[in-house]
């Protein structure tokens, strides 16, 4: 390459709105998700439920069961090889419930049968003898001493602080302070696809699973466990995903454990496709959040200090809930100078459904909380919100609340700036309107979003990525992380490609298969353009010094002028008048017999926050989102329609303009449709309304229009500059929806999701 | 349990079969027919992930009994094909405008929006908006696929 020299100046498919690899076989209907595939032999697994928030299990019969036709097993702990626990953070959840269940919906058996009617009747009339043992539904009883014992001798799974300055005396001297409790539901991930896997035994005890997921990493570490084999014996096999939104990243190990123990028991193939129902119920699911939150502002309206306490339900196991609240903990102040901190911060157990990740990861819920009080100190201090904000926020130089100095990729001011504008925020903030019975009103909300796993999983941060350059020239591609509908697979065609310098068309990038790539951690944190990408590269850089030299002296012996510069562009390269196509080079490279397969790794920067003193380098950089949202609220019902949604974001360099805008757009709407709409019920310790009938997301109707811009802050250490995308749009959108209703109608609702009752009772308050 | 000689079309051709009484059409298409283009969302109707048209028009598969489709023609997402034979009109425009994400509820749509425009050629964006309200897509925000219907609406109109 160094002979070569200034190449690739202009970049052929980064930054481009390339076409969607996946989106063919998509739109015709052949893409082969988990419950399209068929083995030889395959029997179908059904799981049997406690039907009770904590219950001591004495007895399981399948007397009953047994006269279905087809029947052919019965599946419990007994019939575990392995350690009874599944490998996530904490440990505290078995593959199967060997004494107590402790949430309502929990697998405690499975019945295995020759079709998913014969096992889902068998798994009806499979007898469980159980005795009821009390139980605590809510997160902040469950801290109280006394309460019903879930999770060790507090209830806590896990606690964080970050304590910086003199919090106290800042409150003191302050000139402004406020302080509100906050709270947000539940949130379902209502992926269009439900969970599954279909494990088939392979001889000499190995086994292959496929598996719905975004994370073939932690399936292979639980199957693994489950059946005490060893990894080399156990591959996974990502299936086309259909949406994950952090609801594919921990569970699907379970649910693919399930069918791995029932396909080890009876020695074939096993399928088990969850219905909805039973998705709703035991699958994870956004934590419900409460916050109590403080601030406190000096004369000139400079925030001086705050002050948090938040709480995350993070149901019967802890599963990922440590981590979540982690991320929500250092995101808890806002994206704010804030010298003096104190945040205190719980992961509670109840008997409820196990909570997990869900975009955004324990930040929508403090955003809404500490976004919306904002807006009051705003009103105290007697300013304009954004411009209150635009006072208080961080720039490049700045320190966060953990003491981390942000570098020149952060656009912050930009983006609220760019909203500011493009809504007309200025006249429309000053001047809600009341037509008839409808007021109508905007509001702002502005977060940050550390990319990756940060210090919270910094020895899982990194990836890896073989590209291998067959004979015909085409690319093969293989990841470790996985396309579950955001575009990787696409975003990781053109980051190859480009590097290359393929025709993007030759590329192809391949649904995660365990057995070609190394553990490359996660798919979540809005970390795969980076993590991937940057692996991606690793790879390519060696194959791309021996294709350039490859066609740089193809170009000479067909009698180029060596003085002239190479320029390689969509697949091609020039020196002069002279050009050779990519797939000449590569049939050059082969002849010469070079190595055209490669394996390329990243692994994240060094991140230096500890937990001791909540001090350090939290994340290796951050991502940003500014956004307003204009809705209309009827006085009489205290109905809610957000009309418009202007967002602007700083995710670095956009790999693939019309993706990015998806993933905006879909952000958005997930985020309204969670401010407004979605309202998971629990009534005394059983969910009341597991299913799209009940449990409702917004539709085409409720879509608001969208207006969004990028402001790209090129991130130097990531792949073309790019940052993370996926979760960003997502988390400012409820604060930004309940500040607009305060500002049409004067009433501020204090808890997602903003159902008409909430807004109307706040009206009649006045 | 009752069997029944089913007699229909099948994305053109004419198919029988004995179906016991109370499987549903969603069955018979995915496990009796081997056509797993059409997907189960939450089996009872409110996803659309299984739409096919019967008799031209959409229904949801999971709601409907495979009986039902005696003496009628269903086409599924197999068989929503262009003139020549290749892409479908609306499957090209959801390919461009990327209103394609993670596909699961994309065979739903377009059969629902196929229904639509052979119905109504020239329907608004309040008609595609409200024709759509029974298809749930948890990852694209909508936008994509209603101005992909508009697309396939116009180039059907020019």
């Amino acid at each position: 390459m160094k002979r070569t020299g200034k190449t690739m100046e202009k970049l052929s498919y980064v930054g481009k709105s390339m076409p969607r690899k996946d989106a063919e076989i998509k739109a015709v209907g052949s893409a082969r998700y988990a419950a399209d595939r068929d083995f030889a032999g395959m029997l179908y697994a059904a799981a049997v439920r406690s039907p009770r928030p904590h219950i001591r299990i004495d007895g399981i019969s399948d007397a009953k069961a047994r006269k279905v036709p087809g029947y052919a097993a019965l599946v419990t702990y007994k019939d575990i090889k392995g350690v009874n626990k599944w490998p996530v953070v904490m440990q505290d959840y078995p593959f199967l419930p060997e004494k107590e269940a402790r949430f309502a919906g929990e697998t405690v058996a499975l019945v295995v049968a020759a079709s998913e009617k014969a096992a889902r009747r068998a798994a009806a009339l499979v007898e469980l003898r159980y005795k009821e043992l009390p139980f605590v539904e809510d997160p902040l009883e469950a801290l109280e001493k006394g309460a019903p014992r879930v999770h060790g001798e507090d209830n806590v799974f896990s606690t964080y602080r970050i304590k910086n300055g003199s919090v106290d005396e800042a409150f003191r001297k302050a000139a402004y302070t406020v302080e509100g409790e906050f709270s947000t539901n539940y949130q379902v991930h209502a992926y269009l696809e439900t969970q599954g896997a279909i494990a088939v035994p392979e001889p000499g005890g190995g086994m292959t699973v496929h598996s719905t997921t975004q994370c073939p990493f932690y399936v292979i570490d639980a199957v693994a466990a489950a059946l005490a084999q060893p990894y080399h014996k156990i591959k996974i096999l990502q299936t086309v995903t259909g949406g994950g939104f952090g609801g594919k990243e921990d569970v699907p190990a379970l649910v693919a454990s399930h069918a791995a123990i029932c396909a080890a028991k009876v020695g074939r193939p096993v399928r088990l496709i969850y219905g909805r129902k039973e998705d709703f119920q035991s699958m994870s699911k956004r934590h419900p959040g409460w916050a109590r939150v403080a601030y406190a502002a000096d004369k000139s309206g400079r925030i001086t200090a705050c002050r948090v306490k938040y709480v995350l339900d993070g149901g019967a196991y802890s599963t990922l809930s440590p981590i979540v609240l982690w991320r929500g903990t250092v995101h808890a102040a806002g994206p704010y100078k804030v010298p003096n901190v104190d945040i205190r911060t719980y992961a509670a157990a109840t008997n409820k459904v196990p909570c997990g990740a869900f975009r955004g990861f324990g930040q929508p819920q403090i955003s809404f909380a500490q976004e919306s009080l904002i807006d009051e100190l705003a009103a105290k201090v007697g300013m304009d919100p954004l411009k209150f904000r635009l006072k208080n926020l961080l720039k490049p130089g700045d320190r966060t609340v953990t003491g981390q100095k942000l570098n020149s990729s952060c656009g912050l001011a930009e983006i609220a700036q760019a909203v500011r504008r493009r809504s007309g925020w200025d006249r429309k903030w000053k001047s809600p309107s009341v037509k008839g019975d409808v007021a109508s009103g905007i509001g702002f909300s502005v977060a940050y979003y550390g990319v990756g796993l940060g210090a919270g999983g910094r020895y899982l941060d990194r990836a890896g990525a073989m590209v291998n350059i067959y004979k015909d020239s085409s690319v093969g591609v293989s990841v470790g992380n996985t396309e579950m509908g955001q575009g990787a697979l696409t975003v990781l065609a053109q980051i190859a490609a480009e590097t290359l310098n393929a025709p993007y068309a030759a590329v192809r990038v391949e649904e995660v298969d365990s057995s070609k790539v190394p553990d490359s951690g996660p798919t979540v944190a809005s970390r795969t353009t980076l993590m991937s990408g940057n692996a991606i590269i690793d790879a390519a850089t060696p194959l791309r010094e021996r294709i350039f030299k490859t066609a740089y002296d193809l170009l000479l012996a067909e009698g180029a002028d060596a003085s002239l510069p190479m320029v390689a562009a969509n697949g091609v390269f020039r020196m002069g008048a002279k050009s050779v196509e990519f797939k000449k080079v590569v049939s050059g490279c082969w002849s010469r017999r070079l190595k055209m397969c490669e394996q390329g790794w990243y692994t994240a920067p060094r991140t230096s926050f500890k937990n001791e003193d909540g001090q350090g380098d939290a994340y290796v950089i951050y991502s940003y989102s500014a956004d307003a949202a204009e809705v209309d609220v009827d006085l009489r019902t205290g109905v809610l329609k957000v009309r418009k949604v202007w967002a602007a974001y700083d995710v670095g360099r956009i790999v693939n303009p019309g993706l990015a805008m998806g993933q905006a757009q879909g952000g958005i709407l997930q985020g309204m449709s969670w401010a407004v709409y979605e309202n998971l019920v629990y009534k005394n310790g059983i969910m009341v309304n597991p299913n799209f009938t009940d449990y409702v997301i917004a539709t085409t109707a409720d879509k608001p229009e969208y207006d969004i811009t990028f402001i790209e802050k090129p991130y130097a250490e990531g792949p073309y500059k790019a940052k993370g995308m996926g979760e960003v749009p997502l988390i400012g959108v409820a604060p930004a929806v309940a500040n607009a209703v305060r500002n049409a109608c004067g009433a501020r609702v204090r808890s997602v999701p903003l159902l008409p009752e909430k807004i109307w009772k706040e009206i009649r308050k006045g | 349990m009752k069997s029944f000689r089913l007699a229909c079309t099948v994305n053109g051709e004419r198919v029988e079969r004995e179906v016991v009484s109370s499987r549903s059409l969603l069955e018979f298409i995915r496990e009796d027919l081997g056509l797993k283009g059409t997907k189960e969302g939450c089996g009872e109707g409110e996803c659309g992930a299984c739409m096919v048209l019967v008799d031209g028009k959409a229904v949801n598969s999971c709601l409907m009994m495979a009986v039902q489709l005696h003496g009628k023609d269903l086409v599924t997402i197999e068989g929503i094909k262009g003139k020549a034979g290749g892409l479908h009109p609306l499957q090209k425009t959801f390919m461009a405008e990327g209103a394609v994400q993670c596909g699961f509820c994309t065979p739903g749509l377009i059969v629902a929006s196929e229904a639509l425009l052979r119905r109504k050629p020239r329907a608004t964006l309040e008609d595609i908006k409200l024709e759509l309200t029974g298809n749930l897509c948890r990852c694209t925000g909508y936008e994509k696929v209603l101005s992909a219907v508009e697309k396939a609406r116009d180039e059907k109109n020019a």
